[in-house]
């Protein structure tokens, strides 16, 4: 088991020992684990990089013995789904129209709500909360037919708007209780001495607290981006298939049960499909976990 | 805490602040509480292509609780979900107390255990239909290391088909309860080490007996988020499995789905959704008592 006696804490020096049998049964496990986990990203990308003659006589671990880009060339412009034989790009482009405004929109009302809830309570507010709060428990089944309806009733349903608005009320529940934390933890006075000055609700907002809060706004921004990208069952309930997001295109390229399964352009597309959150999630690093944290723990 | 602005300032000072909700009292009466509302009201009608208001009792839940496609949904819910909790709380915990030993390059393995979570169900549920390919993938490699008679084929195989999408369910999963646990851990006084190891108690002993009591409030918290999130499987067996073989990895967020937009029989999703929301409610309702109810005394 591991010695107890150079355990004092995460952010004490370091043990001075460097091959201590604590040490190696420590990075040992680290190391395996860490392998786990990294596996099948490594074979996504061999995969991918493989001839299919070489994947049917090959494993799946061994690397590439001639390196080829064509599965990624012909899952971005040339795999099928259905009748259209255009690629992943046109999944691609989708997500990014349906991603942008839902991001925008979605934060820009949590946070005004988070902002009202925080500096601005009003009688029955808590209940809307608690509501909203519950809401991110429900299961997304029970509120996807109404939600039909009300988009329908709209004239909305089955449009790139009609997704915007799915995104931003089911982004919602997380996102205002992120906002509502943060504004509250902000210090009160700077609230008291705006109000002493005559600064009314948006100018509170838009000249104290948004300039104050760019933090945060990045860590929804993080939370949503990759929410909504990652999104699948919104994206087939509430479009059409012209405009179906890249994660529903890319099952359908995957799973369709047509012709030859060629594996490789399968794990290109697999892979183009996930660049964006794991590009977000590299270049963001503590932020990511923050966001993702913020929400859970405080919760 | 808020501040006290409902006082100082008039029902008319705030009417923007009222205004500003609106997008919220919307989301959580209309769409939240409304629409609830609504699928459970129209669980008990006979709708089928479109919803009407034919009443017929508790007839759609008799139905559904006689359709084989939904009792093994919720058989495959019931081991997912324990196998999940169980393996995913354990392993999220063991991470977090390895990474917590003042180790190098915590944040290099915190990424590497943390970016599944990044990635969407249906890649996850992708990646691992190529990784348990029975002719290209894990079951042929260790074949080829000469154990010939080895196998692990969970996606051709009707009776562990579940295990296999439990597999990439902790995968991508485990990183996010290892951060929460970690946060946990780093929220322990550290005295508490100290104290332990002045009375030199092994430190397992310290985890077992005095750290993990001490996170009850993380673990419960975990344990309702991963609950909540089991319930709501649906893309992960949709990439991976497709239901299959046959129906063998059936759950009841893809049956919902299936029998509302594909079968077109509103009243049996309805049924299926409302079983649901009351597995949600008998975990949520005691937790948000003991949560919020305990605060309130307090």
């Amino acid at each position: 088991m591991v010695d107890a006696t150079h355990f004092d804490g995460a952010h004490g020096p370091k043990p001075t020992r460097a091959f201590s049998r604590r040490n190696i049964f420590l990075y040992g496990t680290l190391i395996v684990v860490a392998f786990y986990y990294l596996i099948p990203l490594y074979v996504m990308v061999v995969t991918s990089l493989k001839g299919m003659p070489e994947i049917r006589m090959g494993n799946i671990f061994a690397p590439p013995v001639e390196i080829t880009f064509e599965p990624w060339v012909k899952a971005w412009s040339e795999a099928c789904t259905g009748l259209n034989c255009d690629g992943l790009s046109r999944g691609f482009w989708n997500s990014v129209r349906i991603t942008v405004p839902s991001v925008l929109v979605s934060i820009l009302i949590a946070s005004v709500n988070g902002y009202a809830l925080a500096n601005w309570r009003f009688k029955g507010a808590d209940v809307f909360f608690t509501i909203l709060i519950f809401g991110a428990f429900i299961p997304y089944q029970v509120m996807l037919y109404p939600m039909v309806i009300l988009l329908r009733e709209m004239g909305i349903y089955g449009t790139l708007t009609g997704l915007v608005v799915v995104h931003t009320i089911f982004g919602m529940p997380i996102l205002t209780l992120l906002f509502r934390n943060y504004f509250t933890s902000l210090p009160e006075e700077l609230f008291k001495a705006a109000r002493v000055d005559g600064a009314g609700f948006w100018g509170i907002y838009f000249q104290i607290m948004l300039p104050m809060s760019l933090p945060i706004f990045v860590v929804a921004m993080i939370l949503q981006v990759t929410g909504i990208w990652n999104d699948f069952l919104f994206g087939v309930v509430y479009t059409k298939p012209d405009i179906y997001p890249m994660t529903v295109q890319l099952n359908n390229i995957v799973n369709s049960v047509q012709g030859v399964k060629e594996y490789n352009v399968n794990m290109a597309a697999t892979i183009l499909t996930g660049l964006v959150p794991l590009t977000i999630y590299f270049v963001s690093g503590r932020l990511f976990v923050r966001g993702i944290a913020a929400g859970a723990v405080k919760g | 805490m808020a501040t006290g602005a409902t006082k100082p300032f008039g029902l008319f000072r705030n009417m923007s602040a009222k205004i500003a909700a609106i997008p919220m009292i919307f989301a959580a009466m209309v769409v939240f509480f409304g629409g609830t509302i609504w699928t459970v009201v129209y669980s008990f009608t006979d709708s089928k292509l479109l919803p009407r208001t034919n009443w017929v009792g508790f007839e759609q839940y008799e139905r559904l609780w006689g359709t084989n496609r939904w009792l093994i949904s919720i058989e495959n819910l019931m081991i997912y979900g324990v196998c999940s909790l169980f393996f995913s709380l354990v392993i999220g915990f063991l991470l977090a107390a390895l990474l917590d030993q003042k180790i190098r390059f915590e944040n290099t393995f915190r990424t590497i255990f943390l970016y599944p979570f990044a990635l969407s169900f249906i890649v996850t549920g992708l990646i691992w239909q190529w990784l348990l390919n029975p002719e290209f993938g894990i079951q042929s490699i260790i074949r080829d290391l000469g154990w010939t008679s080895f196998a692990f084929d969970p996606l051709y195989n009707q009776d562990i088909v579940i295990y296999g999408v439990l597999v990439a369910g902790l995968w991508q999963g485990t990183g996010l309860i290892m951060v929460l646990m970690l946060a946990g851990l780093r929220g322990i006084d550290q005295d508490i080490w100290k104290a332990s190891r002045v009375d030199g108690i092994p430190s397992w002993k310290t985890y077992l007996f005095i750290v993990i009591p001490m996170m009850r409030p993380v673990f419960i918290t975990t344990l309702v988020i991963i609950a909540s999130g089991i319930v709501k499987v649906f893309d992960l067996v949709v990439a991976q499995t497709s239901g299959g073989p046959g129906i063998a990895s059936e759950v009841p967020a893809k049956f919902v789905y299936d029998t509302m937009f594909l079968r077109q029989n509103l009243g049996q999703g309805f049924a299926a959704s409302t079983m649901m929301l009351l597995a949600v409610l008998i975990v949520i309702i005691p937790w948000a008592y003991l949560e919020f109810g305990g605060k309130k005394r307090g």
